[in-house]
């Protein structure tokens, strides 16, 4: 799937702030910076992953900015830089 | 019902620890155009996410004439939300309107039936209106104030006695009456001044209003001591239902408590005023 540059969220408590780029159909990169990195880092990635993939998106550069988010919120904020960087609107049901 | 941004997902988590009866995400006023996409994204996965107990979970959708308001009500239905909020309501068509956007994302999803509606009336033509827009549909559990807007529309401005207000009030809570359904007043936004906030809330309820709309959890206990009954009026509300209920069985109609006749209204007073005790949490049974 087709994708540009696109972002979605903000830096405030409790949100986290997504950003796509194209990864020329090399996967799926995360760089993932994190204030709970240490306690939920796996857990943030996958939900990254998971959120990217159920939306089609296999291959993407993913640099996200977390400031303790709430899995819902993360998948809200994925699924909202996935919609804007593909131009496709989705619902994840 | 307190009012929490749609775009603030640190608001939206936490809202519920503050025991409000009622909590309504905002898509419409404070989303900006171009965080409509996410802030309904994060309202969606919130709803199906986070476990908000027993507090009722409203979303204010924008109008079904803007790009955002069918898509508004697909995302929050799926998401199991309990009511769909209006804004701007000003004619029963529009309350119709979006009935049938509500009941063809229900009938997809195998829910019909389950979501209900309350309008907020924010201007001259909604209150005219009101009594209609109560009855629009069988899904409509409840009529608001917005009253920014509504003095607005009405070339004045909101005063701390709320004279401006005072038709508008007593409009929506008659037309409600009328429909069966609730009342709920609108916000008061000047935090700082919570004495005036009091008076208001005394005033709404006075009026026979069922409830505030608020915007910080601070203004929480103000509406709960306002609107809770006095320990005398519960049990002045006990007697009168234990009396009727001894008067049931004895097979008889009227019955009379401390010398007084007790009649049908006076049993419906009761009963409210225990309902409400125990919906304050002062009692836990009649």
């Amino acid at each position: 799937m087709g994708i540009k540059n696109a972002q979605a969220g903000t830096l405030e408590s409790g949100d986290i702030l997504v950003r796509i780029s194209p990864n020329d159909g090399n996967g799926i990169e995360i760089n993932l910076d994190s204030t709970v990195a240490y306690q939920f880092g796996a857990q943030i990635r996958s939900v990254i992953d998971s959120t990217l993939r159920e939306l089609g998106v296999d291959s993407a550069v993913v640099y996200a900015t977390d400031k303790g988010a709430l899995d819902c919120t993360i998948r809200a904020r994925v699924t909202a830089a996935a919609v804007r960087a593909t131009g496709r609107d989705v619902w994840n049901d | 019902m307190m009012f929490v941004p749609g775009n603030n997902p640190g608001m939206m988590a936490d809202a519920h620890i503050y025991g409000p009866d009622s909590i309504m995400l905002d898509l419409e006023d404070s989303v900006t155009i171009a965080e409509k996409d996410t802030a309904r994204l994060l309202v969606y996965n919130a709803l199906r996410s986070v476990d908000y107990g027993d507090t009722e979970m409203v979303v204010r959708i924008n109008p079904l004439n803007t790009p955002y308001g069918r898509k508004d009500i697909e995302a929050v239905v799926k998401a199991g939300v309990h009511v769909i909020r209006m804004p701007k309501t000003e004619t029963a068509a529009e309350v119709e309107e979006v009935e049938r956007e509500i009941e063809k994302v229900e009938r997809e999803i195998g829910c019909l039936g389950r979501t209900r509606i309350m309008a907020a009336i924010e201007s001259a033509l909604g209150v005219v209106n009101a009594y209609a827009i109560a009855t629009a549909s069988p899904r409509m559990m409840g009529i608001a104030l917005g009253a920014e807007d509504y003095c607005a529309n009405l070339k004045t401005q909101r005063t701390p006695g709320g004279d401006e207000l005072r038709l508008a009030r007593e409009t929506i809570v008659v037309a409600a009456r009328a429909a069966g359904i609730d009342a709920l007043d609108t916000v008061y936004s000047n935090l700082d001044d919570m004495e005036t906030f009091r008076k208001e809330v005394e005033l709404i309820h006075t009026l026979g209003f069922d409830g505030k709309s608020i915007i910080n959890p601070r203004q929480i206990e103000i509406v709960n001591e306002v609107f809770a009954p006095t320990p005398r009026a519960i049990e002045k509300a006990r007697a009168i239902i234990a009396a009727i209920r001894e008067a049931e069985r004895r097979g008889s109609g009227v019955v009379s408590v401390n010398g007084k006749m007790v009649d049908r209204p006076v049993v419906i007073r009761a009963q409210r005023t225990i309902d409400l005790a125990i919906a304050s949490g002062i009692i836990s049974e009649a």
